[in-house]
C-alpha cells in the first residue's frame, strides 16, 4: 500500500477535505448551470413581455397594423395607429444600405483576404474595425452637421436630377430634396459605412478559411488571380458571405441614433429615396418616454415586437450559412 | 478529335483574350484595394472632425462642472462623465459574473439541451437592436419602480454586454489546451478547481479583452438608456457622497441613492444636446463626442496592446 | 560533399530521337534567404514518366513546382537559373505565366475538384480560354473523362457536385480537369498518397496509357510506384545547408538495380529515409 493511503487513513482532517473538495463539484455546476438557465430566461423574457406588452394594440389594430396602408395614420391624438410608414422606411434604408454596403465590403474582403502584404493586414483590420467601433450618436452628430451638407444634399439633388426622370424607378427619386439633407438616402448612406466594417469582417474570416489547394487548383489551370478568385473563392464560400451580408442586414434594421439623427423624422406619405422618412427604431426612440396613453405605448411596443421578430429572423438564417461552410471546409477535407 | 483539336479552338482569339483577361485581372484587383481606401475614408474624416470641432471648446470646466442654464458662461458635463461611470459599473457587475459562469457551462457541455439553448440565445440576444432592450428594461426596472433610474440603464446596458462576453469567454476557454485541463485532472484534481484555477487564469487575458470591448461598445450606446436612465442635468455623486456622510447615511443608503435616480450618460448628452438650436449646446456636443471617442479609442488600443504583449509572452 | 551533377547527361544516352521535353540548368530556388534548391540540372524526356524521389523535405515538390510557376504564389520565393521547355527559358521575368501553366498541368497531393458539377469541373479551364460552344465543350469534357478513365462512371451524372464522388473519383476528376486544356507536361505531386491501394493501382494504369501523349513528371516518395511505374527516376537530398540537391539521375532500371552513388543505394535499399 502506498504511503499516501497510508496517510489519509490515518488523518482524519484530510478525509474532511477530501470530501469537502469533491463536494465543491456539486456547488460549481449548480451555479454554472443557474446562470446558463438566468440567460435563456432574459431572452424569452425579451420576447414575452413584448408580447404581452402590446396586447391592446394588437388586438385593436390587428393586422393592419403593420400592413402596407396608403395614407397611414399615426396618431396618439386620436390612437389611431398604423405603422407601415415605418416599416417601409426601415426596409427601404437597410435595403439601400445593403445593396450599396455589399460590393464595397466584397472588394475589402477580398483585398485583406487574399492581396494584402501580410504586414499590412493587422493594421487594415483593425482600422477596419474602428469603423465599427464608433458609436451611433456621434455617426449621427457628424451626419447632421459634416455629411448631410457636405455629401448627400449634392447626390440627392444630383439623382433628383439623373435617376429622377426614368420612369419605373422615379417614384424613389422624387423631390424636393430637403435643404439639411435629412433623408432616407442619409440614412442609407450612414447605415452603409456602419455595416460594412461588419460584412467585410466576417467575408474575410471566411474567406480565410478556404482551402488554399482551391485557389492553386485554378491558378495550376492557368487562371488569372482575379479570376480564380471570382470563380472559385467566392462560389466556394458563398453561403458564409450571404450570412455575413444577412448580419450586415440584421444591424442595420436595428440601427438607430444615427439613422434618428439624420432621417427627417417625417411620416409624410411619399415612397422616395430623397425625401424625410421614419424607421421603426426611431419612432421608438423618440416618442416612447413621452407617450401618455397606454394605448400609445402599446403600439409602440408592437413595432418593438416587429422589430425584435424580424432581427430574429434574419439572425438565424445567417449563423446557419456561415455554419454551413465550416462544416463543407471539413467535410471535403476528409474526402 | 485529333489532340490539337483544343488549339485549334483556341488559337483564333486567344492572343486577344489573353490581353483582355490581364487587364480585368489588373482593373479588378486595384479596384479592391481602391475600395479599402475608400471606406477608411470616413473613419479619418469623422475622427478628424470631431478631434478638430471638440477640441475647441475643451476646458477644465468641461469635465468638472455641471451644465449651467444656456446664456450663463461656463458649465460642463460632469453629470454626464459620471453617470457614464455609475452605469458601466452597474453594467459591468450585473453582466461579468453571470456571462463568465454561463461561458463556463457553454464551453464545456456544448451539446446538451441545456447547452444548445444558451447558445442559440447568446445569438439571439446579440442580434436584439439595442432599442428593444431598452423597452425590456423599462418594463423590467422602470415600469415597477416608477421612476427612471441609473439603475435601470445599468441593467439595459449590461444586457447589451452579455452576448459579447459569453461569447469571447467561451471562445477563449476552448483555446485553452486540453492537455492542461488533463494534467491537472491526473492528479486528482476536482472539475470545479481545474476550471477555476487552471484553464480560467490560462484564458484570462482573453476574457479580459473580450470584457474590455464589451465595454467600449457599452458606453457608446445611447439607445437603451433613452428611457431608463432618461437624463440628469443635476446628476452628481460627488454631492451625494458628501450629504450622505454629512447626514449619516449607511454605505447602501448611499449607494442606492447613487444609483436610484436618473441618470445622464456621454452619448445621451451629445444627443440632446445635439438636437438643440443652440450653438453653445452644439459646441458641447462636439465636446462631449472627443471625451467619448477618446474613452472608446483609449480602451481598443489599450486591449490590442494587451493581446499583442500575450501574444508576445507566450512565443517566449 | 560530393556532386555528380556532370554524370547526368552523359549517363542517358539518346537512343531515342526525342528532345528533351523539358530542362533546368543550374535552378535555385531561394525563399527569402534561405535556399531550398541548389543548382539543379535535370533533363526530361518527352512522352516519359520521370519520377523524383527523395527523403521529405529534400525540395522535390519545390522542383516540381518551379515547372509551372506554383511558387511564385509564396512570396518570398525566388529563383535564379534556367528553366526550358522545348529549349526556350520560361523562368525568366515578363513570361506569359498563364500561358506556362496551361502548357504544364498539376495534379496535387490531396484531390481538390470545384464546388461546381462535375462537368464544370472539367470544363473550367476550356471556358477560361474563351471556348464556349455547348458542342465544344461536351466534346472536350467527354474527351478528357475518358482519358482519366472516368467516363464511364460519371457519364450519366455529369451535373453532380464533385465532391459527391469517392476519393480516388475525385482524384481521377482533378487529373481530367488538367487535362482538359491539353498540356503538355503533367506535373503530378504525390497523386496517390491521400488514396487507397485500388485507386492508387489505378491512377498508375492512367499514367501508362496518357504517356504516350503527354509528358510526365511524379513526385513520390513511395520507392517501389516509383519502380513500377516511372522510365526515368531523379534521387534528390538535401546537402549540409539543408539545400536540395540532384544527386543522380537515370532510368529507372539502373537507378535501382545498380545505383551509380551510395546514397541512392542507401536510400532505395531503405536503409534510410
Amino acid at each position: 500500500m502506498s504511503r499516501f493511503s497510508k496517510i489519509s487513513r490515518q488523518n482524519p482532517r484530510f478525509n474532511r477535505l477530501q470530501k469537502k473538495i469533491r463536494y465543491g463539484d456539486i456547488p460549481w455546476q449548480v451555479i454554472i448551470i443557474l446562470m446558463s438557465i438566468v440567460i435563456i430566461i432574459v431572452m424569452i423574457s425579451i420576447g414575452w413581455m413584448l408580447w404581452r406588452d402590446s396586447s391592446t394594440s394588437r388586438t385593436e389594430f390587428g393586422w393592419s397594423f403593420i400592413l402596407p396602408t396608403a395614407n397611414a395614420t399615426w396618431d396618439p391624438v386620436n390612437s389611431i395607429f398604423q405603422s407601415w410608414p415605418f416599416i417601409y422606411g426601415t426596409l427601404l434604408t437597410s435595403v439601400t444600405a445593403i445593396i450599396l454596403a455589399v460590393p464595397v465590403s466584397l472588394g475589402i474582403a477580398i483585398f485583406l483576404a487574399e492581396l494584402c502584404p501580410v504586414s499590412l493586414r493587422m493594421p487594415l483590420n483593425w482600422l477596419v474595425e474602428l469603423l465599427a467601433a464608433i458609436p451611433s450618436v456621434i455617426y449621427g452628430l457628424w451626419g447632421i452637421f459634416v455629411f448631410l451638407p457636405t455629401v448627400v444634399a449634392p447626390v440627392g439633388v444630383f439623382l433628383l436630377n439623373t435617376l429622377g426622370h426614368i420612369p419605373g424607378i422615379n417614384i424613389l427619386f422624387t423631390g424636393p430634396v430637403p435643404e439639411s439633407g435629412s433623408s432616407r438616402i442619409a440614412a442609407a448612406f450612414i447605415l452603409m459605412i456602419m455595416i460594412i466594417p461588419t460584412i467585410s469582417a466576417v467575408t474575410r474570416d471566411v474567406l480565410l478559411s478556404i482551402p488554399s489547394d482551391q485557389r492553386e487548383a485554378a491558378m495550376a489551370l492557368g487562371a488569372t488571380k482575379w479570376e480564380s478568385i471570382w470563380q472559385v473563392i467566392l462560389p466556394f464560400g458563398m453561403s458564409g458571405i450571404l450570412g455575413a451580408v444577412i448580419l450586415g442586414l440584421g444591424r442595420a434594421l436595428g440601427e438607430t441614433m444615427a439613422v434618428t439623427m439624420v432621417i427627417g423624422n417625417s411620416i409624410e406619405g411619399t415612397p422616395s429615396l430623397l425625401r424625410p422618412g421614419y424607421t421603426m427604431a426611431s419612432i421608438i426612440a423618440n416618442e416612447f418616454a413621452e407617450a401618455v396613453t397606454t394605448l400609445h405605448t402599446e403600439a409602440l411596443i408592437e413595432i418593438g415586437l416587429t422589430l425584435f421578430f424580424i432581427t430574429l429572423l434574419l439572425n438565424i438564417i445567417a449563423r446557419l450559412l456561415v455554419w454551413s461552410v465550416a462544416r463543407r471546409t471539413t467535410q471535403e477535407a476528409r474526402a | 478529335m485529333t489532340g490539337t483539336r483544343f488549339q485549334e479552338l483556341i488559337s483564333r482569339n486567344q492572343a486577344r483574350l489573353s490581353t483582355r483577361r490581364k487587364i480585368v485581372n489588373a482593373i479588378m484587383l486595384s479596384l479592391t484595394g481602391v475600395l479599402t481606401l475608400i471606406a477608411l475614408v470616413p473613419l479619418f474624416w469623422i475622427v478628424g472632425y470631431v478631434l478638430y470641432k471638440g477640441g475647441a471648446s475643451l476646458n477644465l470646466a468641461f469635465f468638472t462642472q455641471l451644465p449651467r442654464p444656456l446664456g450663463m458662461e461656463g458649465g460642463g458635463v460632469l453629470n454626464a462623465i459620471e453617470g457614464t461611470l455609475v452605469i458601466s459599473t452597474l453594467a459591468c457587475i450585473l453582466a461579468l459574473p453571470l456571462g463568465v459562469l454561463a461561458a463556463f457551462y457553454a464551453e464545456r457541455f456544448p451539446n446538451t439541451p441545456l447547452g444548445v439553448t444558451l447558445r442559440f440565445s447568446t445569438d439571439v440576444l446579440s442580434g436584439v437592436p439595442s432599442i428593444v432592450i431598452g423597452l425590456f428594461a423599462y418594463a423590467l426596472v422602470v415600469k415597477p419602480q416608477g421612476h427612471f433610474s441609473a439603475l435601470a440603464g445599468g441593467v439595459a446596458t449590461a444586457i447589451l454586454m452579455l452576448p459579447t462576453i459569453i461569447r469571447t469567454t467561451e471562445e477563449m476557454l476552448k483555446l485553452v489546451p486540453r492537455t492542461l485541463r488533463e494534467g491537472s485532472l491526473a492528479i486528482g484534481a476536482p472539475e470545479w478547481k481545474t476550471s477555476l484555477n487552471v484553464v480560467f487564469p490560462a484564458a484570462i487575458s482573453g476574457i479580459i479583452t473580450g470584457f474590455l470591448l464589451s465595454i467600449s461598445r457599452a458606453a457608446g450606446e445611447t439607445a437603451p438608456l433613452l428611457f431608463t436612465a432618461l437624463g440628469n442635468e443635476r446628476y452628481d455623486v460627488g454631492s451625494i457622497i458628501n450629504s450622505g456622510i454629512a447626514q449619516k447615511q449607511g454605505l447602501l443608503q448611499i449607494i442606492n441613492r447613487v444609483i436610484d435616480q436618473p441618470a445622464d450618460s456621454l452619448p445621451l448628452t451629445l444627443w440632446k444636446y445635439a438636437q438643440q438650436p443652440y450653438p453653445e449646446r452644439i459646441r458641447e456636443s462636439w465636446a462631449a463626442a472627443l471625451v467619448l471617442m477618446i474613452i472608446i479609442l483609449l480602451i481598443n488600443i489599450f486591449a490590442r496592446l494587451w493581446v499583442e504583449s500575450r501574444k508576445r509572452a507566450l512565443r517566449g | 560533399m560530393q556532386e555528380t551533377n556532370t554524370a547526368i547527361s552523359n549517363e542517358v544516352s539518346p537512343t531515342t530521337t526525342s528532345e528533351y521535353k523539358v530542362q533546368t540548368k543550374n535552378l535555385s530556388v531561394y525563399y527569402g534567404k534561405f535556399r531550398a534548391l541548389a543548382e539543379i540540372n535535370l533533363s526530361v524526356l518527352q512522352n516519359k514518366i520521370t519520377a523524383i524521389i527523395g527523403p521529405s523535405g529534400c525540395g522535390k515538390s519545390t522542383l516540381l513546382r518551379s515547372f509551372n510557376h506554383m511558387n511564385d504564389l509564396t512570396p518570398s520565393a525566388h529563383s535564379q537559373g534556367e528553366i526550358l521547355l522545348d529549349g526556350e527559358n520560361i523562368n525568366e521575368t515578363g513570361v506569359d505565366v498563364v500561358e506556362v501553366r496551361r502548357r504544364i498541368g498539376m495534379v496535387f497531393q490531396r484531390p481538390n475538384p470545384f464546388p461546381k458539377s462535375i462537368y464544370d469541373n472539367v470544363a473550367y479551364g476550356p471556358r477560361l480560354y474563351g471556348i464556349r460552344r455547348k458542342n465544344d465543350l461536351d466534346e472536350i469534357v467527354e474527351k478528357s473523362l475518358r482519358q482519366s478513365a472516368l467516363w464511364g462512371e460519371v457519364k450519366d451524372k455529369l451535373h453532380q457536385n464533385g465532391f459527391s464522388l469517392s476519393g480516388g473519383q475525385q482524384q481521377r476528376l482533378c487529373i481530367a480537369r488538367a487535362m482538359a486544356v491539353e498540356p503538355e507536361i503533367i506535373l503530378m505531386d504525390e497523386p496517390a498518397s491521400a488514396l487507397d491501394p485500388i485507386s492508387t493501382l489505378r491512377i498508375e494504369e492512367l499514367m501508362h496509357d496518357i504517356v504516350k501523349e503527354y509528358t510526365i513528371i511524379i513526385v513520390t516518395h513511395n520507392m517501389q510506384q516509383a519502380a513500377r511505374v516511372s522510365d526515368f527516376t531523379a534521387m534528390m537530398m538535401i546537402d549540409d545547408q539543408r539545400a536540395g540537391r540532384m544527386i543522380e539521375f537515370n532510368e529507372t532500371q539502373i537507378i535501382f538495380t545498380n545505383p551509380k552513388d551510395k546514397r541512392t543505394e542507401d536510400y532505395v535499399t531503405g536503409r534510410f529515409g
